[in-house]
């Protein structure tokens, strides 16, 4: 079985705070800015590695991100990826989730044949949760989101637990297929010493434009269709009231006010 | 020269700081509360490879070095540091039994220390003093094929959390007549003697051994006879010191963290107390010693790595780190003024923490003798 797993190097979330904005771009300062693996697309490896373990195969982590995420790559191998792609290359900067997408997709149809693609539903920057079913478009094969486990194949067919709003469908699904995972699908693996030392013997192939056959109106700015219109910081305000009612009286009023405000 | 960690490093730390920050808080009350190690986390600990990190792997550890056990312990003790306080201690035991075991000892005892099966224990200190080694009245007598070991072990790191303890014992006269024993808690005559209730590093087992006409295989003698002191003061001064060191950067750390977290948040005066001068210096004078220290600590985990000998450094490191731990700690305490006497706020718990550090693993005094002793000869 191959199984490719998507991540995306983010920004830590305990550093957001010194994240700042360029006015003119629009765009994260990232410089600085230690990054990670995206939360819920380092669920959605060790998903691929669980898979691996029952079924055999092998995992391969896919990025497109900048060369200076190499040590971010290598942190998935040392969760126990067998081996890794990182596409990067200037023609690529600017992208939005659809010419993300199709590079990827493009990367990936260089690996075939494969079986499970998997990715985590959003990132923590970008939000978008457009990626993983955009990837299936470009592949041409099935797309589950919200996946919340992945339990044991019969006979080729997997079975694919996917959240909705007031419960899961229970999906039967065959391979090939893109799953993208939300937080409750798995608690990530620590990474031992032992795999920290193996990860450095690991590969990590890095990809240009040069190695994909891409069409050049869809990479980058220009194959961006959604813009940035304005990136803004919100400022957080707070409406502090203070109730002078007698105590049964205050609950109340308290009572109609988060009724009121949609608290309840 | 390059302070830079490397790629391995830092992928070491990182997967350090993510085990300590989900495994340790949920276990921290109940250690301030019993004082006791939590030995469930022992297995974990084994299987992520902390307590196998100088352990050759061929003895089940991965062997990568001092810098790398450095870390461990500097993010465990950022969390808590009664665990790689009883690390550290676990850490001198496989040390001890690498360098100086024969094939077989390393064969029966490396491997349950790396995987987590038991902690690791070296008993130097008799009720005579710690500082004075040579002065060890606990006997080793040989007889027929086995040593009697007659006396008692004080203030002795995981001594109730494992099955087998590197003992030092008097065996002849004088500084040469002391010989190290692999003591497992199942001989005849070994016992568990009283634990004790220290004001800090709770979670760190320290407890008493005692030996009544303890029973012990010569197989079990560990290196030579009479080579006991060299095995003693090479294990404090190679793995013991920087390990308590570690300690202190960990405590330091968090320190750090705490000072100016709260400078940041309390506001008088209409700002926050961190826009004050001497709240200012405060953390300046953290910052500073957290830095400081921590280059001595990782240069004395590279020296190690390289084979250099490091006695003075390693006393250095030990003695500064750890007073400047608990000086720390106290400015951060001032600059949390009452809140940083309450049992609420952790401060109070790193002061209580960076106190217990001073005089174990050998006190400042005997870290300032090791560096006259070299300071002295550095000009001849």
């Amino acid at each position: 079985m191959r199984i490719i797993a998507c991540l995306k190097p983010v920004p830590d979330p305990k550093h957001w705070g010194r994240l700042a904005l360029d006015p003119k771009t629009k765009t994260l300062i990232r410089e600085g800015i230690p990054n990670i693996i995206n939360p819920l697309d380092k669920k959605a490896l060790e998903a691929a590695l669980q898979l691996r373990e029952r079924e055999g195969g092998e995992v391969i982590t896919i990025s497109m991100a900048p060369i200076s995420t190499k040590p971010v790559l290598r942190e998935g191998l040392a969760m126990g990826a067998d081996w890794s792609i990182l596409l990067s290359d200037l023609a690529f900067v600017g992208s939005d989730a659809l010419a993300t997408s199709y590079i990827l997709a493009t990367a990936i149809k260089k690996l075939a044949p494969y079986d499970l693609i998997l990715c985590g539903d959003q990132t923590l920057d970008g939000c978008t949760s457009l990626v993983s079913p955009q990837i299936a478009e470009f592949l041409d094969i099935p797309n589950l989101m919200h996946v919340s486990a992945i339990e044991a194949q019969t006979r080729g067919v997997f079975r694919v637990r996917s959240q909705i709003e007031y419960g899961y469908m229970l999906v039967e699904i065959m391979p090939p297929m893109v799953l993208s995972v939300v937080k409750e699908v798995n608690e990530p693996r620590y990474i031992t010493l032992m795999n920290i030392l193996e990860a450095e013997r690991k590969e990590i192939r890095v990809w240009s434009s040069k190695d994909l056959s891409l069409d050049e109106p869809w990479v980058g700015l220009k194959g961006s269709p959604s813009q940035m219109a304005d990136l803004i910081i919100p400022t957080m305000k707070r409406k502090g009231e203070i109730l002078q009612e007698e105590p049964l009286e205050m609950a109340n009023v308290l009572a109609d006010r988060l009724h009121r405000y949609r608290y309840c | 020269m390059d302070f830079k960690l490397s790629e391995r490093e830092e992928l070491l730390r990182k997967s350090m700081r993510e085990f300590a920050e989900k495994e340790i808080p949920p276990r921290m009350e109940a250690m301030e509360e019993t004082g006791e190690f939590p030995v469930d986390l022992l297995k974990k600990m084994g299987d992520v490879g902390i307590l196998g990190v100088i352990t050759p792997p061929e003895y089940g550890g991965t062997g990568m070095g001092n810098l790398a056990r450095i870390i461990i312990l500097e993010e465990m003790g950022r969390v808590c540091p009664a665990i790689p306080m009883a690390l550290q201690v676990h850490h001198m035991a496989t040390q001890a039994l690498s360098k100086f075991g024969n094939e077989e000892q390393k064969k029966r005892y490396l491997p349950p220390l790396a995987k987590g099966e038991t902690m690791g224990v070296v008993a130097v200190t008799d009720p005579t003093g710690g500082s004075d080694v040579a002065g060890i009245k606990t006997s080793a007598k040989l007889d027929g094929d086995n040593y009697i070991l007659n006396g008692r072990k004080c203030f002795i790191t995981n001594s109730h959390v494992s099955d087998f303890w590197v003992v030092i014992a008097r065996t002849g006269e004088g500084g040469r007549g002391l010989s190290a024993f692999i003591v497992e808690k199942s001989f005849s005559g070994a016992k568990l003697g009283r634990k004790e209730n220290k004001v800090g590093l709770r979670g760190a087992n320290t407890g008493e051994l005692v030996f009544q006409n303890c029973v012990v295989p010569k197989a079990n003698l560990l290196g030579h006879e009479g080579e006991g002191m060299n095995i003693a003061i090479q294990n404090i001064g190679e793995t013991g010191r920087p390990g308590m060191a570690s300690v202190a950067l960990g405590i330091l750390n968090a320190v750090l963290e705490q000072a100016v977290k709260f400078a940041n948040e309390r506001t008088l005066y209409g700002k926050s107390i961190g826009t004050l001068q001497a709240v200012q210096w405060h953390i300046a004078e953290i910052y500073a010693d957290l830095e400081i220290a921590r280059l001595l600590v990782y240069r004395v985990g590279w020296m190690r790595d390289n084979n250099i000998r490091c006695d003075a450094e390693s006393a250095l490191a030990k003695q500064f780190a750890c007073e400047a731990a608990a000086r720390s700690a106290r400015k951060a305490i001032e600059i949390h003024g009452s809140y940083g006497v309450m049992k609420e706020y952790p401060v109070q718990r790193l002061l209580r923490d960076a106190l217990v550090t001073i005089p174990a693993g050998g006190t400042g005094e005997i870290s300032k003798l090791v560096m006259s002793r070299h300071a002295l000869n550095m000009f001849k």
